[in-house]
Order: C-alpha cells, then structure tokens, then sequence
C-alpha cells in the first residue's frame, strides 16, 4: 500500500511567510489547531519540548508577542530565557552578532528574536547553528501574527481560500502587513488595502493587492476586516492632518462594517487605539475575534516551535 | 517477503466480541466504563467494542480518541534521527475522572506507546483504573508493561512486520503478518 509522504517543515528556522509553500503553512496551521486543545485541558502542558532551551531576544518593546512566546515555550515544557535591551550588554555597545554568539555558547536551542531592523534575523540564522525564530524584523515580516491571523479566520470560516480580507491602516509601518499579505495570498485569498495616500507604499500594488484610498471601497463585501494600529509615536513626522481627520476617513465605525459582508470578521493584531482606527463598539462588538487572535497566538507559536524541534536541522536556503 | 493472514474479516469480530465480554465480566459497575482508543486504528476499534458492550448490557460506554504523539519518547531530544510526526486529534467527550478507562490499542509491541497513553491520560485527569485491550500482542516488552484484554497473541520476531487493516481507516480487514524470508 502506498502512503502519502508525510508533511513536514523545511529547514531549521521560520525566518518569515516568504519562504513557506502552502503544504507548510497548512501543517503550521493544522498542529496549531491541536495545540489549541491543550489550553482547554486540566493540566495545560505537554512534555514535547521537555529539555530544550529558548531564548527570548526582544530588542524592541513587545508586551503581547513575547508573553505569548513564553507561554508557548511553557506550554510545551521547554526552558526558556527573555532579554530585553535595556539593562543588557545591548546598552552597553555590543552587537547583534556578539550578543547572539554569546547567547549561543550558552548552547541555547531556539533564539526568538524582534529587531528594529529588517533582517537581522536572516543575519543570526546564517550564522548560528540554534534555531531562529523571527518575532518581527523592522518593517518587513512577522511570520508568527500571519499564522494566528490565518488561524483565527480558519477556524472562524471554515477556509482561507476565495476569502476577500481587507487591510487598513498604516501599511508604511507595518511588518504585520507584509507576512499577512504573503500568506493570505499563497493561501487563495484576496487581499485589499486601504489607508491614507502618505502611509499605502508603492510595493502593495506590486505584490499583487487590490490598493484603494477610500476605506469603503476596500471593505464593501468583505469577509474579513484586519485595522491596522495607527503608530501613533512614530507620528512625529505627521502623515495625515489630525488623529480626528484620520478617525473620520479610516476608522472601522458601526456604519462602515455594515458595508462588508455579513458576518465579516473584525481583526486587529493590537494593541489598538480606541478612537482612532477603530471604534469601540466594533472593537467589542459581536464580530470582533481580537481577543481570539491573543489566544490562537499561543497555539500558533507552539505548533512552529514543536515543527522546528523535530525539523532536520538543515540551514534555511536562501 | 511471505505475508500469512491471521485473521480475517470475521475472525476479528469473534476476537472483539469475546474481549467486549471480557471487559463485561471484568467490570462491577458498567456505567464506569470508558472506552479510549489511542490514534489511529485503536480509536476504530474502542468504537466497535462499545457496540458490542451496549448489545450485551444495554448501556452504550462512551467513546473517546487519544493522541499521544507530544508525550512519546522516539522524538525530540532523544532522537539523533530528527522527525516531525503529525498531531492527530485528541477528543475526549467526558472526563476521565472516577471513570474506568479501557485504552484501547491495535498492537502491543514494545510497550512505549502505552507509557505514553497513561502519561497523556493522567494530565486529563485522574481515573479510578486504567485497563488495557489490545487486539494483538506480538511480544517483545522494553517496558514492564502487560495487557488485561487480549484479542490474539501473535508470536513474532523484530524483524516481522505485523499489519492490522481496519475498515474504517484501511478499506481492508484482517491481521497479517509479513516474514522477510532469506535467500
């Protein structure tokens, strides 16, 4: 009798969604959905990564991201380490590479690591024989919030593919945007985009999104609506008028949502400023899974560190 | 390569039905009885011998379905050989607690899948007595592990591959067992 070949993960890290077929992505989604499982249990922990090591490298602020990783990390039993940069040597002039080389000598076997800059995690993997986790570099990916966006719509609608999914916000900032487009799109889905002209960059069109500057003609029929959080620190430099302008042109309102299809499904990956891209009662209201999104993250982050620890080591090709 | 079948369709549902009695007789009280049938064709086979015990007692015991690939010792850190085994589903529609759990296997070999199945087991809770059916016992223990229930014993050697298809999951039944034969 013939068997199927079992899928698997390739590779030794999850750099981002760029590298991963559909088959891959199916499986990261697939585990998660029995992970989910064990937080529903009496005892919420297997033994699965009894005796690894991970160390938690956030040398950007993260609350939720790095919280989630912990608990994944104990969920499965592995032990696990966070840093964050200040009160570190990263304070004190060390680089990446040094503080990574350091850490790794330590025999660590899994470095989860968010940086300010695009692909220092690409750097450290190369180098580092641990596995590389990457929890948001700079503006270009976060592999682990797509899967627990992905995760979120599939057990909420049954499917990815054929699904329109609008994204509105910053798309200038945002790494979230990146990965969730890469993925959504690999997976059959259709993507839109909306948000001020200063914050939409020229690359959306050319990765294949439907771009609009009004909000409504991207949410008009569909099934899901991810708010992008309006980085209000890094507004110094101003790209729209007024919070309020913004409010009035891109916030998800009561009114807008009925424009989408019914039962279109309200995401944010947090945190979210009330008020200004989203308006509380979308926030809490019946088609909002934003925290459904917090707890599906934990799982998502267990099912990529469980696929990693049985991978075969090999060095993510290039 | 000789491949000699041990049981067919038929002689697995004798086998069954003389374990569903066993399991009957064992049992003061057949409302603690919980059937668990460890994935894949353990779970097939839990459904089958609850059947039967509803046919003779009039009372169906409920049927649950264990995953224990988090919890096995041949992946992970113990294994140079790395592997990714796929999670399979673990649904259990009542709780374990105070009942009596039959798990339910389809081979017992080493023993390490059933230290597995109790490890799992107990983080759902504590149950008032694990017992163990297996529908074949081909020998070679690693573990101090023993069967109560057991539908055929099937000497083998290591090398022997001893296959149990199942309807539901195989679109054949019957038990075989395959020889390598030298020369």
């Amino acid at each position: 009798m013939s068997v199927a070949p079992a899928p698997r993960l390739r590779g030794k890290d999850l750099l981002g969604i760029d590298p991963l077929t559909a088959p891959e992505i199916q499986l990261i989604l697939d585990t998660a959905d029995e992970m989910a499982k064990i937080a529903e249990r009496p005892i919420k922990k297997v033994p699965a990564l009894r005796g690894k090591t991970v160390v938690n490298l956030f040398l950007e602020p993260s609350t939720r991201t790095r919280f989630s990783f912990e608990m994944a990390e104990k969920r499965l039993s592995a032990d696990s380490l966070s840093f964050s940069s200040s009160g570190t040597s990263v304070e004190k002039g060390e680089t990446l590479l040094d503080t990574a080389r350091n850490l790794e000598a330590m025999q660590p076997d899994f470095i989860v690591i968010r940086h300010r800059y695009a692909g220092s995690p690409h750097r450290l993997a190369k180098v580092l024989r641990s596995s590389v986790i990457n929890a948001g570099d700079g503006a270009h990916e976060h592999p682990t919030q797509a899967l627990l966006d992905a995760m979120t719509i599939r057990r909420r609608l049954g499917r990815l593919e054929g699904l329109v999914v609008a994204i509105v916000g910053d798309l200038e900032h945002s790494r979230v945007v990146r990965s969730n487009v890469l993925l959504l799109q690999r997976m059959g889905a259709t993507v839109r985009v909306a948000g001020p002209p200063s914050l939409v960059p020229a690359q959306m069109e050319a990765m294949g999104c439907e771009v609009h500057h009004r909000m409504e003609d991207a949410i008009a029929g569909a099934d899901v609506v991810m708010m992008l959080r309006i980085q209000l620190e890094r507004q110094g430099r101003m790209n729209f008028p007024t919070v309020r302008e913004y409010y009035d042109f891109f916030a998800l309102t009561p009114e807008r949502l009925r424009l989408a299809k019914r039962g279109c499904l309200v995401m944010h990956p947090g945190p979210m400023n009330r008020g200004v891209e989203i308006d509380s009662r979308v926030a809490d209201g019946p088609q909002s899974v934003i925290l459904e999104q917090v707890t599906n993250g934990v799982a998502v982050r267990m099912a990529v560190l469980y696929l990693l620890a049985g991978g075969n080591g090999e060095p993510t090709a290039d | 390569m000789q491949r000699v079948q041990i049981l067919d369709a038929a002689g697995i549902g004798k086998t069954l039905a003389r374990m569903a009695a066993q399991i009957v007789e064992r049992s003061s009280n057949e409302r603690l009885i919980y059937l668990i049938g460890v994935q894949t064709r353990g779970v097939p086979l839990a459904r089958r011998l609850a059947k039967l015990i509803a046919a003779a007692t009039g009372v169906e015991p409920p049927v649950g379905a264990l995953d224990i690939t988090l919890y096995r010792d041949d992946v992970g850190p113990w294994r140079a050989a790395h592997q990714q085994p796929v999670l399979r589903s673990t649904d259990l529609p009542e709780r374990v607690d105070d009942r009596v759990v039959v798990l339910v296997d389809d081979v017992l070999y080493t023993g390490r899948t059933v230290r597995a199945a109790l490890d799992t087991l107990m983080d759902y809770g504590r149950p008032k007595a694990i017992r163990l059916a297996v529908l074949v016992d081909r020998g070679h223990r690693e573990l101090p592990i023993a069967a109560d229930f057991v539908g055929r014993q099937i000497p083998s050697s290591r090398s022997d591959d001893v296959q149990v298809r199942l309807a539901e999951c195989d679109g054949e039944e019957g038990v075989w067992v395959e020889k390598e034969v030298e020369g």
